[in-house]
């Protein structure tokens, strides 16, 4: 078994896969990467299954020494990748040689940078993921983000190295928007006519307090009908609810499961991945959707993924 | 009344991919048992496409594979699930005991939760460890159980700051409900002791201690007590 040894960790670094859906009734929250779309074609060019467990980078990459070689691929934002001292490009595979190092620097926009890599990474999974809960210390590489000195091994690679890359025309479909489509909330009708027509009016700012859990944003308060109490419900993935003070909070994928604020809309699937490419003091508009217009981006998004002509060997 | 039982629950989507099944806007037992019998339902016979349930006190938010399934779709699919739930057995509540030691480090707010309710601290204990509760749903965290009916005389609104971090075992009250934070999470209900027991294990079978259903008494301990629970 190959493996990968950890050199600088970066900011934020943690094993995530897609997620372990189906756990709500225990409240476990599915977790998983912040922009799976990145994680899904980063496993693509280097033959792993989409929902392979990939590293994930927040705005400061690490370095990693790989004694035995790999074939890896980096997706997602910006960031400023060297193989041994080699600039080298995102979105397309790469054949590491044993003894090979590969830094990755700072993000120069976006938020995250996946590390995909041949066979994957490989760490017990917990409820059938290997996806990092960092809150609850709970799956991925020990439960915890990546330290100076870690081993991670690697699974067994399907294939020889083969030169793949992901065409400019599907990176331009997955390129940063500020503005997040939402669908109303289930407590949409708790806002005046005219709190839901400044909410979105306004432009936020994300907020340093952002996590994988959730989005803080800063702007003008949301004030609401009447304030009334409301009875703990499910919460679902990218639900943008409004607290007490009346700023708004987008729930991520290290979310509560239930929660106890009024919810005035939610972010479409299809727009999910963008979220996870925000980063502190970005400012965002929210724009509404029906539910058929977020149905059929996220459709329009899948037959994209799903083309023939997305990579290109 | 001979109305269907259907006809009281109603549908709200939440999301694109999720939709809110609501069965009354009150916190009661029989609407807690329907939650309960329709979430085993769905756990016994799932339906395609559905990849999440979350349970709550009157709701069970379902969300689902936007790829597979609409929301008229699921509401078609649910209603036949609804029809159903009178004849849906639920296990006989298993009786749960959770040791706290109340006061003290271990509960920094049991003596104004008490002031509040103008009680003496040890009433408060007496009071919350005197009655049966109801484990209503899990969530929030792994393992996080929602337990009512906190007796009205120590029912008291959340802290108006929340804790950055609140230790894990922390027994806390919030409005008529009460529970035990399974990890360190941020947390704004008012703590009153704290149990030595985990909540939430990944190695146990049962990783959660406790399950939707089951009956839960406190029972108070001494620190020596709670010290020699840990350690064993």
């Amino acid at each position: 078994m190959s493996f990968i040894q950890v050199q600088e960790p970066g900011l934020l670094t943690t094993v995530q896969d897609l997620g372990r859906d189906g756990f709500g009734p225990l409240g476990v929250s599915p977790s998983g990467a912040a922009d799976p779309i990145s994680l899904r074609l980063g496993n693509r060019l280097v033959a792993n299954p989409e929902s392979a467990a990939g590293l994930e980078m927040t705005l400061l990459g690490g370095t990693f020494l790989f004694p035995e070689g790999a074939i890896l691929a980096l997706t997602g934002s910006d960031f400023v990748v060297t193989l041994d001292g080699t600039v080298v490009d995102l979105w397309t595979s790469i054949d590491v040689r044993p003894g090979q190092t590969l830094r990755v620097g700072p993000a120069r926009s976006g938020a995250r940078c996946y590390l995909c890599v041949g066979g994957g990474i490989a760490v017990k999974p917990f409820l059938g993921s290997s996806s990092t809960h960092i809150l609850t210390g709970l799956g991925g590489f020990e439960g915890r983000p990546l330290r100076k000195g870690d081993v991670l091994d690697i699974g067994s690679a399907i294939g020889s190295f083969r030169n793949r890359t992901i065409a400019p025309q599907a990176r331009n479909h997955l390129s940063p928007r500020h503005i997040l489509r939402v669908t109303t909330g289930p407590q949409s009708n708790w806002f005046s006519e005219s709190s839901l027509s400044e909410f979105y009016r306004e432009t936020y700012r994300v907020g340093e307090q952002s996590n994988r859990m959730g989005l803080r944003l800063e702007g003008k308060p949301v004030t609401q009908n009447s304030p009334g109490e409301m009875i703990t419900e499910g919460v679902s993935l990218g639900a943008v609810q409004v607290t007490h003070g009346g700023l708004p909070i987008i729930l991520f994928v290290e979310q509560q499961t239930t929660g106890g604020y009024p919810k005035i809309a939610n972010v479409i699937s299809a727009d999910l991945h963008r979220v996870g490419q925000l980063r502190p003091r970005d400012e965002i508009l929210f724009e509404q959707a029906t539910f058929e217009v977020a149905r059929s981006l996220l459709m329009e998004q899948e037959k994209i993924l799903a083309s023939e002509e997305l990579i290109l060997e | 009344m001979l109305t269907p039982r259907t006809d009281s629950a109603h549908f709200q989507p939440a999301s694109d991919r999720s939709l809110l099944v609501y069965f009354g806007r009150q916190i009661t037992l029989d609407i807690h048992q329907r939650v309960n019998k329709l979430l085993r339902l769905l756990e016994l016979e799932p339906i395609p496409g559905v990849r999440n349930l979350h349970p709550a006190y009157c709701s069970l938010l379902v969300s689902f594979d936007v790829l597979k399934l609409s929301h008229d779709e699921l509401k078609i699919i649910l209603r036949r699930y609804l029809d159903r739930l009178e004849d849906v057995r639920l296990p006989e509540p298993r009786q749960m005991e959770i040791p706290v030691s109340y006061g003290g480090q271990f509960g920094p707010d049991l003596d104004e939760l008490a002031a509040l309710r103008g009680i003496k601290p040890a009433e408060a204990i007496e009071l919350h460890s005197s009655i049966a509760y109801t484990v209503y749903f899990l969530g929030f965290v792994p393992g996080f159980a929602y337990l009512g009916e906190l007796p009205e005389a120590l029912a008291t609104s959340r802290l108006t700051t929340p804790r950055r971090s609140v230790p894990p075992g922390s027994v806390g009250i919030a409005g008529n409900q009460t529970g035990v934070y399974p990890f360190a999470t941020p947390g704004g209900w008012r703590l009153i002791g704290r149990t030595p027991i985990a909540m939430f294990r990944p190695d146990r079978k049962n990783m959660s201690f406790l399950s939707i259903g089951d009956h839960v008494r406190f029972t108070p301990i001494s620190t020596a007590r709670f010290a020699a629970l840990e350690n064993s």
